[in-house]
């Protein structure tokens, strides 16, 4: 699930940002390519992906610096809500 | 605590319901268009959520929604103390908005027409109120920024201004004045700047994605010209150009070939997910 997720949140932000090349632990904003408004695009693509709601104490930018930090806000979400 | 109308919930519209129900005001959300009211709470609810993450405070969206009513009549108005118009940038639109609150409204509710280029002291003379009638020029996203343009008509009276900028003051915004004339300061500059950003693009001379880099990297802006009229709406840029050129009479405020294809396309921006760039995930 988590390496899917990764696939998928890359492949999202790498269709947004074709020049730049990232690993999946690398901080995205601290390379400077997004911005905050970035960051709403991202929340509603996964939210839509996943078919999950982010709770609000997951929205934050720590959840959001990279792909893999995605992926595992990903994986919460869905094992809670199989949970 | 005011009792405040918000006309048209386009993106604007939207930002400043949010911001005044976020500051404790009741807010009255009028739209012809269901379809907008819905997209409209929809917004306000993802913006609240996203608050925190933005660098803003935490906010409680179940709160601040409960705060505005939302409606497609206008009667709805009625008990309101003061009116933000947020409708689309056409004289014809604004004219017949106006004469009908004028009707609808109390005698002694102040109209704040939030637009783009039309001249404040034109609009106010639609209504029976002039000296009720101020321009507010709010700066896009609305809950998030921190002054706006304060634009008073010939006949805006010394109580209509106080009203105003207190209710500003209370949305944390600081009104910076400025003199009546089509396109105040901001958007006399912006918008001819976006028009030439487009035509760069029309003409070949360099993409959108470039034009913006030059922005961004060379004079270190944190958006570039065509990414802000993304944000902004290219219909709304087209009609504010095309507001300058009537007001003006100068060629100089011709707008960009480009921009009137984009619009007649849909291409209007974020809100359409796609403009100079695609947004399609905000669908």
């Amino acid at each position: 699930m988590s390496n899917d997720a990764c696939t998928q949140i890359r492949t999202f932000i790498t269709t947004k940002f074709p020049d730049v090349t990232f690993s999946d632990e690398e901080d995205i904003f601290a390379l400077g390519f997004v911005n905050s408004l970035f960051a709403m695009e991202l929340v509603m693509f996964i939210e839509k992906a996943f078919g999950t709601r982010i709770p609000n104490e997951e929205l934050h930018l720590g959840n959001f610096r990279s792909v893999s930090l995605m992926a595992d806000l990903v994986a919460r979400q869905t094992s809670a809500a199989v949970g | 605590m005011t009792n405040v109308g918000v006309v048209g919930a386009g993106v604007m519209g939207t930002g400043v319901a949010q911001d005044l129900a976020q500051k404790g005001h009741t807010v009255v959300l009028v739209d012809n268009n269901p379809d907008a009211l819905d997209a409209a709470l929809g917004r306000i609810e993802l913006e609240c959520r996203m608050s925190r993450m933005l660098g803003g405070p935490e906010v409680d969206a179940a709160a601040v929604l409960a705060s505005i009513t939302v409606g497609t009549s206008l009667e709805l108005l009625a008990e309101t103390e003061v009116v933000i118009e947020n409708i689309t940038e056409n004289w014809d639109l604004k004219s017949a908005l106006y004469a009908q609150l004028d009707l609808v409204c109390k005698a002694d509710t102040v109209f704040v027409a939030n637009t783009s280029a039309i001249p404040i002291t034109k609009i106010a003379a639609l209504t029976s109120r002039p000296d009720k009638v101020m321009g507010v020029h709010f700066m896009n996203p609305v809950p998030m920024k921190p002054a706006c343009e304060f634009i008073p008509g010939y006949h805006t009276s010394e109580q209509t201004k106080e009203t105003v900028r207190a209710l500003l003051e209370s949305m944390g915004k600081k009104p910076i004045p400025v003199n009546d004339a089509s396109g105040f300061v901001s958007n006399r500059v912006l918008m001819l700047t976006v028009n030439e950003a487009a035509f760069l693009v029309h003409e070949g001379v360099a993409d959108a994605k470039t034009v913006d880099e030059v922005f961004r990297s060379c004079f270190g802006h944190p958006m570039g010209p065509l990414e802000t009229a993304d944000l902004i709406g290219v219909d709304t840029i087209l009609y504010s150009v095309e507001v300058l050129y009537e007001q003006f009479n100068d060629s100089k405020y011709r707008p960009c070939p480009l921009l009137k294809k984009m619009t007649d396309a849909g291409l209007h921006g974020r809100k359409s997910g796609q403009g100079f760039y695609s947004y399609q995930s905000m669908g």
